[in-house]
């Protein structure tokens, strides 16, 4: 195979002809993705598109059956070390927040800190009380992940992605649980973090109406590949039936509702 | 050959719990809190089990040697038995009931949750963070519940064996003191009580960590995880019992 090259500087991400398996099924095929630097880019489609599969390539979590992934102007490592040391420069926000539950909500927000740095303990505790100002959250800092709404630990756990201040931001379902006003808080928060710390965000989600106010450009996944790649203004123009099954949810069409059907077309 | 296949990743992980083991502030942050979750509270357990021990073994051992006219022996029975055999077992197998299951609950629930997941996507070896400081903390408070373990053994049998069955006091001490020596019996005891302390954590944490991310999973890996710990400090009792009394 030969040497991957780097992406450009405006580059954040680039896949190229990725491929990805899951117990030897194929799960996603043929993807290519570039995510320009300082962009929000809204990854769209159904449950059980591959969204999430996506989202494992990009943190190298499964390493792809064909292709290359470039994240941050490099590929992939495929050491556990080097991946290790890529990750501070990638904050993700999981679908199940992922918050310690034996830590408080500012040691959870603390602890990228306290282990990938060495700051005196008062500076950690200044920037564990920014990053909790930044989600509205000061106040809740001595308080435990059972103690909170799933509003404030999905905010929680966004303060926590944010500790280092990374250049690369990936969401996965932030949306998912939370009421529509917690919904509006946690994305108008993204937009403006996105904007005022120059960061890269890759936003995962099924959300459409939610999600696409914010987003510089949208992907949607649907029957294992990419079936469109453009801007929010591209994808309310679009005439293409698979994707607009999806954006207007209607149950019958080329995007088969049935699990085992979907495999098939996969 | 899938046992094989399990051994192997099971030893692979044991590597990478010793090579995670890095002192730093964190490291030892984690590690007194651990001490005090499976060590500390496990002391309720292993005294009242050490007292029970004590109690049984100094009414068998009298009526056995009784018959003899050997009864204010029972003493040596009482200190070879325990040190050697009893205690580091019994407080092994105890503390893989208390704390061995409870070590795969939380990292099964741990994985449920997305915790290690997310350990992992901050950067963060979760085998370092979640399992290294369960793993050390075992290995140094299982010989000190052993001690613990003996202490209450010892008392109940002295109770037993002097204030209701009426053996003399000073035969009870002097018969224990000259059957137990300090490096044959102590030691090896002790020995004992780390390797057990381990095997019981590596056990627990290996099944909790890889646990199915449900919460049957997380039932299934805290019963596999008692069963194979029990069975692991039963025979690793027996071989190093072969190679330290001889």
């Amino acid at each position: 195979m030969p040497a991957a090259s780097p992406t450009s500087p405006a580059t954040a991400v680039q896949l190229e002809g990725v491929r990805l398996e899951r117990g030897g099924r194929a799960i996603l095929s043929d993807i290519d993705l570039v995510v320009p630097r300082g962009s929000i880019t809204a990854v769209l489609g159904p449950s059980g598109s591959g969204k999430s599969t996506l989202l494992a390539a990009l943190t190298g979590e499964l390493l792809p059956a064909a292709g290359t992934v470039e994240v941050l102007g490099a590929p992939l490592p495929h050491r556990r070390r080097d991946l290790l040391e890529l990750r501070k420069s990638i904050g993700v926000l999981l679908q199940g927040n992922g918050l310690l539950t034996d830590l408080t909500t500012a040691e959870n927000v603390g602890l990228p800190l306290r282990t990938h740095t060495k700051l005196p303990k008062p500076v950690i505790a200044q920037l564990v009380a920014m990053k909790l100002h930044a989600v509205g959250l000061r106040a809740a800092g001595d308080l435990y992940p059972r103690e909170l709404s799933g509003g404030m630990a999905r905010r929680v756990a966004l303060a926590r992605a944010l500790a280092l201040d990374p250049p690369l931001m990936i969401y996965d379902e932030p949306l998912t649980g939370l009421d529509p006003i917690a919904s509006g808080v946690i994305m108008s928060l993204i937009a403006r973090l996105n904007a005022s710390l120059g960061m890269t965000s890759i936003i995962v989600t099924h959300h459409v109406h939610e999600t696409l106010p914010i987003a510089d450009r949208a992907v949607v996944i649907a029957n294992g590949r990419i079936v469109f790649s453009g801007t929010p203004a591209e994808l309310d123009a679009t005439t293409d039936p698979l994707v607009l099954q999806f954006l207007r949810g209607e149950p019958d069409g080329p995007i088969a509702f049935d699990a085992v059907a979907r495999q098939e077309a996969a | 050959m899938e046992a094989i296949r399990s051994l192997g990743r099971a030893g692979l992980f044991s590597l990478s719990v010793l090579r995670a083991s890095t002192p730093t502030a964190d490291f030892f942050t984690e590690l007194l809190r651990e001490i005090y979750k499976i060590g500390a509270r496990s002391l309720p357990i292993i005294a009242v089990g050490g007292a029970f021990v004590g109690l049984s073994l100094t009414l068998l051992g009298f009526r056995a040697l009784e018959t003899y006219g050997a009864s204010n022996q029972v003493s040596v029975l009482i200190g070879l038995g325990l040190y050697r055999e009893l205690a580091p077992v019994l407080t092994a197998l105890l503390f893989v009931g208390r704390a061995g299951s409870s070590i795969a609950a939380e990292l099964g629930l741990m994985r449920a949750t997305d915790q290690i997941t997310a350990l992992g996507l901050m950067g963060i070896d979760p085998v370092a963070k979640a399992v290294a400081p369960r793993f050390w903390a075992a290995v140094l408070t299982v010989p000190l519940l052993t001690a613990i373990f003996v202490s209450f053994a010892l008392t109940a049998s002295w109770f037993e064996g002097v204030q209701v069955l009426g053996i003399e006091n000073g035969t009870f001490w002097q018969v224990l003191r000259d059957s137990v020596d300090f490096r044959d019996d102590f030691l090896p005891a002790f020995l004992k009580s780390a390797v057990f302390g381990g095997t019981a954590a590596l056990v627990a944490s290996y099944v909790g960590y890889h646990a199915e991310p449900t919460i049957e999973g997380t039932s299934i890996a805290t019963t596999r995880a008692v069963v194979n710990a029990s069975l692991l400090v039963l025979m690793f009792n027996f071989i190093l019992s072969a190679m330290l009394f001889r």
